[in-house]
């Protein structure tokens, strides 16, 4: 796949002349823009990207993007996609989901777009509450959480949707918060450059129905404390002071205070997102807080066969030794004639 | 066996077998039967034979008859895995009522397949089987070979397991091995019997063992030893030739199954329209196999995706019609309500789509390996809101790929998701096939919209239409300038845009309607074979085409005033269809179903209908519509 790509490309070539009909104060806002921003630096033209999603208020995404889209039904968008990635290889896909649309009506679609690695780009946004129906809880929601469907406490156990992602065979995996826009355009980036299936879960804020959601992360005064930049090839040190690390006990992660216990970033466990075996990357999923900072940034890219790409390999080898010949195929291996 | 009018018996001998000392006896049309476990090989064997039947010139039709278990315990009633070959020397539209010959592997096939036997007709039976345990398993309390209930046939016993075991006296085989030649030995003696080629099979046996000499080795023996043993036995006294069909039109034809013609008729659909074909499916029976004959054709760029469930497949397909191939979606009755909800996204944006219904007796798992005709109302019907599709059937595996094409056309025509209909019978059912002039086969154009250049205003309008197929634009995806977005959600005419208005609500809602109907300026109108009015007409759609007919014939040729109309487009239907349905005094419907078409035509047109319904996983005799058609005729 090789684009035309143009430096001159600004944000507002990906906007629509559409009215954006999110509530004031979502943080779909701040996503769409992050994306734009990420598209236009891309410099890939917008008739060479199909964006496409589900149902639910972050499927409405396609409407506002300036490029090929479709606003499909709940869960498949990432189906419908595959259909337009493997029909044409040289568009560059997206897909906009949400926690409900992609884990629970679409979750099977999902499992297996990441074990296939079609490359797609997927962008989920987890807001832990089904908004567009008005506040009910989702597959990410807490157990306990009271919601209208759970006047007493949801008694659903939740999905942590990196984890299921590794387990599902992801190759690339990253995370950002909707307010992070230095994080977002890293991951955004890398995403985008990505061969194969790029899932990208986004912690986002729906104002209306579970306001604050995020805050224990999102907020300024202790986001550096609660969250841990992940950057390849790094010691994974975290904290406003940069004062504490991870380290690794075999299999068991741990937070330690640098300086102290003879410990140092020495003793850090250092971030290696090409590792092909999934097991650090399924740790590092599984890393909540408060026992642990939560990872934001790219926990995995491994590089390997996309599907789009076997798929049409095979098509292309084979026509290259075989002529197709229609005439021969509906003769078949025995026809007769009638005289 | 229905004798020639103008041949009667002869002594010569066969002409392609090997000379015979036995006198042959000419018959116009035979229904064979083969039945066994489901591992005894009957549907190969079934398939060998009617490849040599076509080869001598005969017409044919097959119906395979098979359990949804794949190797049941072997015995069992539950395995018992059929095969009919009607094979003529005339021009024949169905597998045939019942049997004239039936060949049993064991008791149970026995039991489940009497039925199907005429009476006199013949039965061949392989003793060895009728063992105390298998006898038990088919509910025997004796043994109907010995019993005297088969006294209303002509029965031949052969010893098959040791006859087979005698032929391969000397090769170093296990017992089991053994046994699964044995279909060869009574495939061998059949032909005999009915003067077949041999050297069909015998390449066919090289073909297929040709990397293990042993087991090549045996199967050939044990094919010979069959043939032989009908020569030398005192049991047969008589061989039957039918000869080559006259009344077939020239042509080059092959045989065909309902399921392999689809994937052709696709194939050239997309060659034919210079676009590259895509498949979204997910196994299931009975449609399986137009998955596998496609997914053989890479070389035509052919795509296909086995999807994770029934709605990725077709989200898919439908993902790949916006990016322009020639998208379609295989399955059978359970898929297809998996995929209503998408159905009613593919309506809605108004993309080309062609969905193939292989139908099955339902509801739910209901099933799988027999016919039914039951899915007309949800392909109809099934989905939420006004949601019209176009819908048309396939009537006979030689009409599969005709009708694979012409939903193609009409769907990349007039940008709609069309319904192809198929069933089980006809899907695995098999007969000749005149093979078309691919250099004549009609091209079909795509006609994308894929510049921006002429575009008045300078902007797209994907809902704008053409006045006469209210067709939207298909945009060639990646067109700079031609960016759109699509998708579930009302649509602003033309523009495309969210709308919630209720007027604009109202308009698309019978533009959508419009649309199906507008495809009848494009179907030709009805046939009516038979007298233009008369006492009855008969309507059929799908499979109880061919048994329709033949009855029809029948009671023509008796002078009854009868005339049968076929539909292939069900929506919409012919435009004079309501005319020709008043010219007649009683007008019958047949169906494998509880009467969904009568219902739809009842709707439709202010007359009385006459309704013939049987739902038993199995195709309309000729028997049971002729006499349904002559309780309506007046005496």
């Amino acid at each position: 796949m090789s684009h035309n790509i143009r430096v001159d490309l600004k944000p507002k070539d990906f906007q629509t002349d559409q009215e954006v009909r999110w509530c004031p104060g979502c943080g779909d806002y701040a996503i769409l823009a992050a994306v734009q921003r990420a598209l236009a630096k891309q410099g890939v033209e917008p008739h060479n990207i199909a964006t496409i999603a589900g149902i639910g208020c972050s499927s409405r995404f396609p409407y506002y993007m300036a490029t090929y889209g479709i606003h499909g039904i709940h869960g498949r968008a990432p189906a419908i996609a595959t259909g337009v990635k493997l029909a044409r290889p040289d568009m560059q896909v997206w897909v906009a989901t949400g926690d409900g649309d992609s884990l629970s009506i679409g979750g099977n679609h999902f499992i297996h777009l990441l074990r296939r690695n079609v490359d797609l780009k997927i962008l989920m946004f987890n807001n832990r509450i089904y908004g567009l129906t008005k506040g009910q809880f989702s597959p990410t929601s807490e157990l306990g959480k009271k919601t209208k469907s759970t006047p007493f406490g949801s008694v659903d156990h939740p999905f942590n949707p990196l984890s299921l992602a590794v387990g599902a065979e992801a190759s690339f995996v990253g995370r950002f918060i909707d307010v992070d826009a230095r994080t977002a355009a890293e991951v955004l980036a890398a995403a985008a450059a990505f061969k194969g299936t790029a899932f990208v879960e986004i912690f986002q804020n729906c104002n209306i129905f579970n306001d604050g959601a995020w805050d224990h992360l999102s907020q300024k005064e202790h986001r550096s404390d609660r969250t841990i930049a992940l950057e390849h090839g790094k010691p994974m040190i975290f904290g406003a002071n940069r004062d504490k690390g991870i380290r690794l006990h075999g299999l068991r992660p741990e937070v330690f205070t640098l300086g102290e216990n003879g410990l140092g970033e020495a003793d850090a466990w250092i971030h290696d997102a090409h590792d092909s075996d999934p097991t650090r990357a399924f740790l590092l999923a599984r890393m909540t807080w408060p026992e642990f900072p939560v990872p934001v940034g790219i926990l995995r890219s491994v590089e390997r066969t996309s599907y789009d790409e076997a798929l049409c390999g095979q098509v292309e080898q084979v026509r290259s030794t075989k002529k197709a010949d229609l005439q021969g195929l509906l003769n078949g291996r025995s026809a007769w004639v009638v005289a | 066996m229905q004798s020639s009018p103008a041949a009667s018996a002869s002594a010569s001998s066969s002409a392609s077998g090997g000379a015979s000392s036995k006198p042959t006896e000419v018959l116009e049309s035979v229904v064979i039967r083969f039945a066994g476990d489901s591992g005894d090989g009957i549907q190969l064997t079934g398939g060998q034979f009617t490849a040599a039947s076509a080869a001598a010139g005969n017409d044919t039709a097959t119906f395979p008859d098979y359990p949804a278990e794949i190797r049941a315990p072997a015995g069992t009633l539950a395995g018992v895995s059929g095969f009919q070959l009607h094979f003529s020397s005339r021009d024949i539209l169905t597998p045939g009522d019942r049997a004239d010959v039936l060949v049993v592997m064991n008791p149970a096939a026995l039991a489940s397949n009497k039925k199907w036997l005429k009476g006199n007709g013949v039965l061949i039976a392989n003793s060895d089987a009728f063992t105390v345990k298998n006898l038990a398993m088919a509910g025997y309390a004796s043994n109907p070979l010995e019993d005297g209930s088969l006294a209303d046939y002509q029965v031949f016993e052969l010893d098959l397991s040791r006859l087979t075991g005698d032929a391969l006296l000397g090769l170093e085989m296990t017992a089991k091995e053994v046994e699964r030649c044995k279909n060869y030995f009574a495939l061998g003696l059949v032909f005999w019997l009915f003067e077949r080629d041999a050297s069909m099979v015998e390449d066919e046996i090289k073909q297929k063992f040709g990397a293990k000499p042993m087991l090549l080795d045996a199967n050939l023996r044990v094919f010979r030893a069959g043939w032989d043993y009908g020569e030398n036995t005192e049991l047969f006294q008589v061989r039957y030739r039918v000869p080559a069909a006259e009344d077939i039109a020239p042509g080059t034809y092959r045989s065909i199954s309902g399921n392999e013609a689809v994937a052709l008729g696709l194939i050239a659909a997309a060659h034919q329209a210079g676009l590259s074909l895509f498949l979204g499916s997910y196994p299931i029976t009975p449609a399986t196999d137009i998955l596998h004959e496609l997914a053989k054709h890479k070389e035509f760029g052919v795509k296909t995706f086995q999807a994770e469930d029934e709605i990725a497949a077709i989200c898919a397909a439908i993902g790949a019609s916006f990016a322009n191939q020639l998208a379609v979606t295989t399955t059978s009755g359970p898929g297809i309500a998996l995929k209503s909800e998408a159905m009613g996204l593919a309506v809605m944006t108004e993309l080309p789509l062609v969905i193939i219904d292989v139908q099955r007796g339902g509801p739910s798992t209901g099933l799988p390996t027999k016919t039914e005709q039951s899915d007309l109302m949800q392909v109809l019907y099934g989905r939420n809101g006004e949601s019209p599709l176009a819908v048309l059937a396939i009537r006979s595996p030689a009409d599969a790929f005709d009708c694979a094409f012409e939903a193609c056309r009409v769907a990349i025509k007039y940008r709609v998701p069309v319904v192809l209909l198929s069933d089980g019978a006809i899907a695995n059912g098999a007969e000749p096939w005149k093979i078309p002039d691919a250099s004549t086969l009609p091209t079909i154009d795509p006609n994308f919209l894929n510049s921006a250049e002429q575009l008045p205003g300078g902007k797209l309008l994907p809902y704008d239409r053409d006045p006469q197929t209210l067709a939207r634009p298909w945009v060639y995806l990646g067109t700079k300038g031609l960016e759109h977005r699509i998708g579930g959600l009302e649509k602003w005419d033309k523009t495309g845009h969210i709308s919630y208005d209720p007027q604009n609500h109202h308009h698309m809602t019978k533009v959508r309607q419009a649309k199906v109907e507008a495809i009848a300026q494009d179907i030709p109108a009805v046939e009516v074979v038979g007298p233009s009015s008369g006492d009855l007409l008969v309507v059929t759609w799908g499979s109880p085409w061919g048994s329709v007919r033949t009855a029809v014939k029948e009671l023509q040729g008796a002078g009854k005033s009868v005339a049968h109309v076929h539909l292939r487009w069900i929506n919409p239907m012919p435009r004079d269809l309501g005319e020709v349905l008043q010219r007649f005094g009683r007008v019958l419907v047949p169906e494998i179903n509880n009467g969904q078409l009568v219902q739809v035509l009842s709707a439709r047109y202010p007359r009385r209908f006459d309704r013939y319904n049987r739902i038993a996983g199995q195709p309309l005799t000729v028997a049971e519509v002729k006499q349904a058609m002559v309780e309506l005729l007046p005496d």
